[in-house]
């Protein structure tokens, strides 16, 4: 089965020139593939998990009594916001990166920072897409009623007790179709992580395309395939949560 | 919904396949008459590879290459436009119509001459080599096996050191990330044409670099034209510029224009193509 798969593919590079799938019958370049994608699937689930638990802190942080913490989550959003992911990236990586404390090598030249360049495609993409999260998340709080919040405090909760337990489970609710849009973009955005030479799918695909230059066309189906999986399960994934929260009578 | 999400899918990568079908077995010479029409000439070249294509501090793209399409354009009797090509997308820029022309230090491989129409004879030649801290001492290609290497997406010898010594390829898009990771220790050497590097260490930048190795894979450059224009009045033409440039000298007056080491290749080509008549 599996030989005719390989032989399928290796005839069609042969009768079409630029149709050349290299990756289904040279099992080098399938590693690469594999590679790859292993490392776009850990970017963005390390990327979705860290972004989500930003939004969630900023957007608390928002509401706090403190006039200072107000103004540093205001910043922060600001800067992430209205800068290019690409250009936090590489800020990120070759600015940043040099103050951050770096051990030396057994060849006593090359400085390995403790920080790789995936760690700082996590980190710079998660504060990018966390600071669009901290704002989906505002608009699901203010459209918890000021009395539902009065009313818990007037049972005896904190302000910590009313924003964990009645004021995030109803603006989680609210902001969930808006969340999804932005992970599926933040999804979407790991491939800029070749910027800073991060092995993620399009490193990989543009990689054989080079070396391979028959084998683009084939290769960028590869991504478009694979990305349209890889949204589609997170989709699918969010549409299964948001109906499984789901409060008859709320929201509806 | 499966269903027709796969007919769709089917049907597109048919069309898809129709459309590559034969390549025009006549001359129609549409790019060519397009240039003559437009009165100008759309070449792409490096913007980031001194000093055969680089930018110049008014932003304008300048070098040894750009020399040479000013060259062609004014035989042409058209005004020259540069587009500045990375290594990774320039043979698509050609084969989409965005340029008429590449000029934009690609080497000459097989596999390429199947995509554009790569003209004889090659302008150029140069061969692969790293660029590493005099700290390190290498001595032979051997010593980089395991090791981290920068290098550019596009090049095609990141795919050869990798196999013949198991060089670990960190490749970046552009050369300024690259050779910046370099200076930041992210790896131990940098790995590009010996061309290059030899004019980066002469510009004094990288004073504590050297390059230790013996070149590999010498490998002459290639200009290209449309694939379908190669064996017609574009690809003939430019070949016979080139060769014109070869014989007269003109390159090599391009070479010491542009400072760069003076290679055998285009004294040996200069020689080859020698006018017997010639004094």
């Amino acid at each position: 089965m599996l030989e005719l798969f390989t032989e399928f593919f290796r005839q069609l590079a042969e009768d079409h020139p630029r149709w050349n799938f290299i990756f289904f019958y040279e099992p080098r370049q399938w590693e690469r593939i594999v590679k790859g994608f292993k490392y776009t699937l850990w970017l963005s689930v390390a990327c979705v998990i860290f972004s989500v638990i930003i939004g969630v802190v900023g957007a608390w942080l928002q509401n706090s009594p403190s006039k200072f913490l107000r103004r540093c989550v205001q910043g922060y959003i600001q800067f992430f916001r209205n800068t290019p992911p690409f250009v936090q990236l590489l800020f990120f990586y070759f600015a940043l990166g040099q103050f951050t404390p770096a051990v030396t090598g057994p060849d006593g030249w090359t400085e390995i920072p403790i920080i790789s360049n995936v760690g700082w495609a996590i980190i710079s993409l998660s504060f990018f897409a966390g600071a669009f999260n901290v704002e989906i998340f505002r608009s699901g709080i203010e459209a918890v009623p000021e009395s539902t919040q009065e009313a818990a405090s007037s049972l005896g909760f904190s302000r910590f007790q009313t924003y964990t337990e009645v004021v995030m489970p109803l603006a989680f609710r609210v902001s969930l179709p808006a969340l999804n849009n932005n992970l599926v973009n933040l999804v979407k955005t790991t491939t800029q992580a070749i910027g800073i030479a991060v092995p993620e799918l399009l490193y990989q695909c543009v990689t054989i395309w080079n070396d391979f230059p028959s084998a683009m066309y084939p290769t960028m189906l590869l991504l478009f395939v694979t990305f349209i999986a890889l949204v589609g399960v997170l989709v699918f994934g969010m549409h299964r949560w948001e109906r499984a929260m789901k409060i008859p009578g709320y929201g509806h | 919904m499966k269903r027709r999400l796969l007919a769709m899918s089917t049907a597109l990568a048919a069309t898809m396949l129709s459309s590559t079908a034969a390549y025009a077995a006549e001359c129609t010479n549409d790019v060519w008459k397009r240039v003559m029409e437009r009165g100008k000439v759309v070449v792409g070249v490096k913007a980031d590879y001194k000093p055969w294509g680089y930018r110049d501090t008014d932003g304008s793209i300048i070098g040894m290459e750009i020399d040479f399409a000013q060259a062609a354009a004014d035989a042409m009797g058209v005004e020259l436009e540069t587009v500045a090509v990375q290594s990774s997308n320039r043979m698509q820029f050609l084969e989409q119509g965005k340029i008429d022309m590449m000029i934009a230090t690609m080497s000459d491989r097989a596999d390429r001459r199947e995509i554009v129409g790569i003209v004889q004879p090659n302008y150029y030649t140069s061969g692969t080599n790293i660029m590493a801290p005099k700290a390190l001492g290498f001595s032979e290609w051997e010593d980089l096996r395991g090791k981290p290497v920068c290098g550019k997406q596009g090049a095609f010898y990141n795919q050869v050191v990798t196999e013949r010594y198991g060089v670990e390829v960190v490749a970046f898009t552009g050369n300024a990330e690259a050779k910046q990771a370099l200076r930041d220790k992210k790896c131990v050497a940098w790995v590009y044409d010996d061309s290059s590097i030899g004019s980066d260490l002469s510009s004094g930048e990288f004073e504590d670099f050297e390059m230790p190795l013996a070149s590999e894979d010498d490998n002459p450059w290639g200009m290209a034209v449309p694939l379908a224009e190669r064996d017609c009045v574009f690809g003939n033409f430019m070949s016979g510029l080139t060769f014109n440039m070869h014989q007269s000298g003109k390159l090599i007056e391009l070479e010491e224009k542009w400072g760069i080491q003076a290679t055998k290749y285009l004294a040996d080509k200069k020689d080859q193509y020698g006018d017997w008549l010639a004094e």
